[in-house]
């Protein structure tokens, strides 16, 4: 799981990458969604990937899927080519899109198993305990569910089959927190019997609870990519502390983000790398009181998301549950 | 389209109790305007062009008094014109010419473009959740219905209005002109009607615009056996009988409008008073719980196609049967409304007695069968187009299932529906000709032959449509244009005296005219081998490109 900037200049996928997407273009008459785009999940891991909306996580995706034929670039899934073989693909696959339809006249459970049958079969026991656990009404038909109830459908069929690779775009956008736990702890479950997910989401709380690996792509191409923990590395932590005298000399220093002096109270953002200079320098006029509070997910997609970190006015204490 | 919604602005003042439930109608009708701009100023158009271009034809075409007392005469001797067209009441003039042969078209155009209306502002933005954003603004409980009306109505009295000016413009009677012209409007406002009922009944707005043709197909039934046959009251139970009743350039029965006028009134009543009795984006029928695991059979692309499709075409397929044992029921008997004085027993005896009479009414039936049979054809087609757009197509593709076999399920449909639906039509309409004639032996292979040599050119509507899916799936919906271009040119294109080489442009031109004519097997490989070839490229297309 480290951090594999090498790969992304590598076409195809290697014996052990379920995805490997490099150079990907495509665009849509003037508009151009992706430009370059590079993508490497490896078997067996939950990756998130990460975009503000319109950034062409579904494209990618789409593409993925042999919906889409890609204008340049390179894509591999499962060690095929998925637009010439997506059919043969597709049986070793599960998808659930982030708008999920339902045909009028059928009923939750007749989508459910036509979906499994037409994949090549599918766990009754599996399916019967995912639909207890989502609490899912299977007799209800079409329009007459939910957003998150659709959602829900399109889970469990996906999540009942025994599929190898399975990608979730924003699966859980329309769940409620019950059901979000219900499906973590179904990805979870997932992972345990060395499936992959692909999970694209914009609940940054489920993304740090599941994912192994995250890429961040913006604008159509791939802004970061690396473990949680690699990435903590590239973003602040944010510090209030209360000094023993005034804080002279702190707003110098390079590494030290919007400071706000009340009294002798700071309040500021440091560069990760940069915490032990900030420290030594408060400790020098010396500390009455402090808190720390260490870089979240939301910070490093805000600063992804936007050019500038926007005001400190961000509460870092909050959960970071919702994107902006 | 949605970003119209946007463009709504925010009503400032209070609105009074009394006119909460109407609140925001004005605003909503300008929306339905704004979005409606172009194409429904273009139908009008469109419409009022056809029937004064009729107008002026019948000048250059029937110039002297002596040709047109020949015209009369053929128009009565022949009931197959009739059945089309509905009665003639007046051909000396030019007026009296169009209000007969465009009268019927006319209302259709009419008709189901303001029934269309009313569901896209109704029912349809119920169906894309629209609406909920529109009710979370100030905008009463009645509103929409009331936009969606007032807007279907304005284009049926613009469209009268228009044609009135255009047909008087070629020199018709003003009197005349204008009482056509009202009879047109009010049977716009009556389908008016009958789509804010349909957009009441139905769960979806496919649905609710399937009810309302519907209704136009069995009432332009009515109107057709009750003007070729003697039970002449059936005509005076059809609106679209009402348009010809009116006499325009006859006598201009002007109290005939008013069956239309109360027929449209006790409509809109009824929709506004079943309208409170259901919610936002549902219907008056309750849904019924489905059933929990699916059928054993339900695990291919063809299965899912089957329950997609079963419904229309099971529906088209009754239809038809009723339409074919009507029609062959009335044909042999056509010929008694004929008349029997000495110069219509002369023109009879021209067109080859009582026999040649039928053969041609059959021919005009079988006609007249395969244009609206490759309706379905269409429909069937944009299915495939619907499913794409509301992404169901990608949970299938997405399976094991490839894009040739999920498309080879709805191309079933397509074409062994279309066969299907002409075939049972075929032969009920060879049993019913048959019984009435009392020869069923001798005249049902006669019959159901020549109705089905009209196949490969409903085949033909249904590659373009397919070729257009394939090719340029965003003009899918294009279809219904080609396939209407198609019939106005091989119904009008002949009295128009369009050059030969646009007739030739529809398939339909290109039938042999059985059972009246010789067979001649050629157009009938030629029109099969375009289909196939439009077909194929369809599909070819399809397999490039993008999805979705």
């Amino acid at each position: 799981m480290t951090y594999n900037a090498a790969s992304t200049t590598t076409s195809g996928t290697t014996a052990h990458e379920a995805i490997g997407v490099a150079g990907l273009r495509k665009t849509f008459g003037r508009t151009i969604a992706l430009d370059g785009l590079d993508l490497h999940v490896e078997t067996g891991e939950v990756h998130g990937f990460l975009g503000p909306n319109g950034s062409g996580k579904s494209t990618t995706i789409r593409v993925l899927l042999g919906l889409l034929r890609a204008d340049g670039g390179d894509v591999r899934l499962l060690d095929g080519d998925p637009w010439r073989q997506a059919a043969t693909l597709h049986r070793r696959l599960a998808y659930v899109p982030g708008d999920v339809n339902l045909w009028p006249n059928l009923s939750g459970g007749e989508v459910i198993d036509l979906l499994g049958r037409l994949r090549g079969g599918m766990d009754k026991r599996r399916r019967a305990e995912l639909i207890e656990r989502f609490e899912l009404d299977p007799t209800k038909k079409g329009r007459t569910y939910s957003k998150g109830n659709r959602q829900k459908v399109a889970l469990v069929a996906a999540l009942a089959s025994d599929a190898e690779l399975l990608i979730l775009d924003e699966p859980t956008s329309g769940l409620d927190p019950l059901m979000e736990a219900a499906f973590q702890e179904t990805i979870r479950e997932v992972r345990g019997e060395g499936r992959t997910v692909l999970l694209s989401s914009h609940i940054l709380a489920e993304v740090e609870a599941l994912c192994d690996r995250v890429s961040i792509i913006r604008a159509g191409r791939t802004v970061e990519t690396g473990t949680l923990d690699d990435l903590r590395h590239l973003t602040r932590t944010s510090i209030s502390a209360e000094l023993a005298g005034p804080p002279n000399g702190l707003a110098t220093l390079p590494h030290i983000h919007d400071l706000r002096v009340d009294g002798n109270t700071v309040h500021f953002d440091v560069d990760t790398d940069a915490l032990d200079e900030a420290l030594r320098r408060l400790t020098a006029i010396g500390v009455r009181s402090l808190t720390s509070t260490p870089p979240t997910l939301e910070e490093l997609f805000l600063r992804h998301y936007t050019d500038e970190l926007p005001d400190a006015e961000a509460d870092r204490t909050e959960n970071a549950r919702t994107a902006p | 389209m949605t970003a119209d919604v946007t463009h709504v602005p925010a009503t400032h003042e209070r609105p009074s109790a009394t006119a909460g439930a109407l609140a925001g109608t004005g605003q909503l009708i300008r929306l339905a305007l704004r979005r409606d701009r172009i194409v429904l100023p273009v139908w009008a158009l469109v419409i009022a062009f056809l029937a004064a271009s009729g107008a002026s034809a019948y000048e250059a075409l029937y110039p002297d008094p002596a040709e047109r007392a020949g015209l009369t005469a053929s128009v009565a001797a022949n009931p197959s014109f009739a059945i089309m067209f509905g009665p003639a009441y007046d051909l000396q003039t030019a007026g009296g010419f169009t209000a007969w042969r465009f009268g019927t078209i006319a209302a259709l155009l009419t008709s189901l473009i303001a029934a269309f209306t009313v569901t896209r502002h109704t029912r349809q933005e119920e169906d894309t959740g629209r609406q909920e954003l529109l009710s979370a603004a100030v905008v009463g409980r009645y509103a929409p219905l009331t936009a969606g009306v007032a807007t279907a109505g304005l284009f049926s009295v613009v469209t009268g209005v228009l044609l009135t000016a255009m047909i008087a413009g070629v020199g018709a009677d003003v009197t005349g002109s204008v009482a056509f012209g009202a009879a047109v409007a009010l049977c716009g406002l009556v389908f008016t009607g009958v789509a804010a009922v349909t957009a009441q009944l139905a769960e979806y707005s496919r649905t609710a615009n399937t009810l309302a043709g519907s209704t136009f197909g069995v009432l332009f039934l009515l109107r057709a056996a009750g003007d070729t046959s003697e039970a002449e009251w059936l005509s005076w139970l059809s609106p679209v009988g009402w348009v010809h009743r009116v006499r325009a350039f006859a006598e201009n029965e002007w109290w005939v409008l008013a069956l239309p006028a109360a027929t449209t009134l006790v409509l809109c009543a009824v929709a506004y008073a079943l309208l409170p009795k259901r919610d936002v984006g549902m219907s008056l029928i309750p849904g019924r719980p489905g059933r929990a695991t699916a059928t054993p059979g339900l695990r291919t692309s063809l299965a899912l196609s089957w329950r997609l499709h079963r419904g229309a075409l099971i529906g088209w397929i009754v239809g038809f049967a009723v339409m074919g044992m009507l029609f062959g029921t009335l044909a042999s008997g056509v010929s008694d409304i004929v008349g029997d004085s000495a110069e219509m027993k002369q023109m009879l005896q021209q067109m080859g007695g009582a026999r040649g009479i039928e053969d041609a009414f059959l021919s005009s039936i079988t006609g007249m069968i395969a244009m609206i049979g490759s309706m379905y054809a269409v429909q069937a087609t944009l299915r495939m187009r619907y499913e794409e757009t509301a992404l169901r197509v990608e949970p299938l593709l997405t399976t094991g299932v490839g894009r040739l076999r999920w498309l080879g399920g709805h191309l079933l449909f397509v074409l062994a529906g279309t066969a299907a639906v002409l075939t049972v039509c075929a032969a009920l309409l060879g049993v019913g000709y048959g019984l009435s004639s009392g020869d069923v032996g001798g005249e049902w292979p006669r019959v159901f032959g020549a109705t089905l040599a009209q196949l490969p050119a409903m085949w033909v509507v249904a590659g373009a449509a397919v070729l257009l899916f394939g090719l340029v799936p965003r003009a899918t919906v294009a279809a219904w244009a080609l396939a209407a271009a198609f019939v106005l040119i091989s119904m009008f294109g002949p009295i128009l005296d369009l050059p030969q080489a646009v007739l030739n442009v529809s398939p339909f031109t290109h039938v042999p005219q059985l059972p009246h004519a010789e067979f001649t097997a050629t157009p009938l490989l030629w029109l099969t081998a375009t289909a196939a070839a439009l077909v194929a490229v369809g599909v070819t297309s399809l397999r490039r490109r993008d999805i979705g």
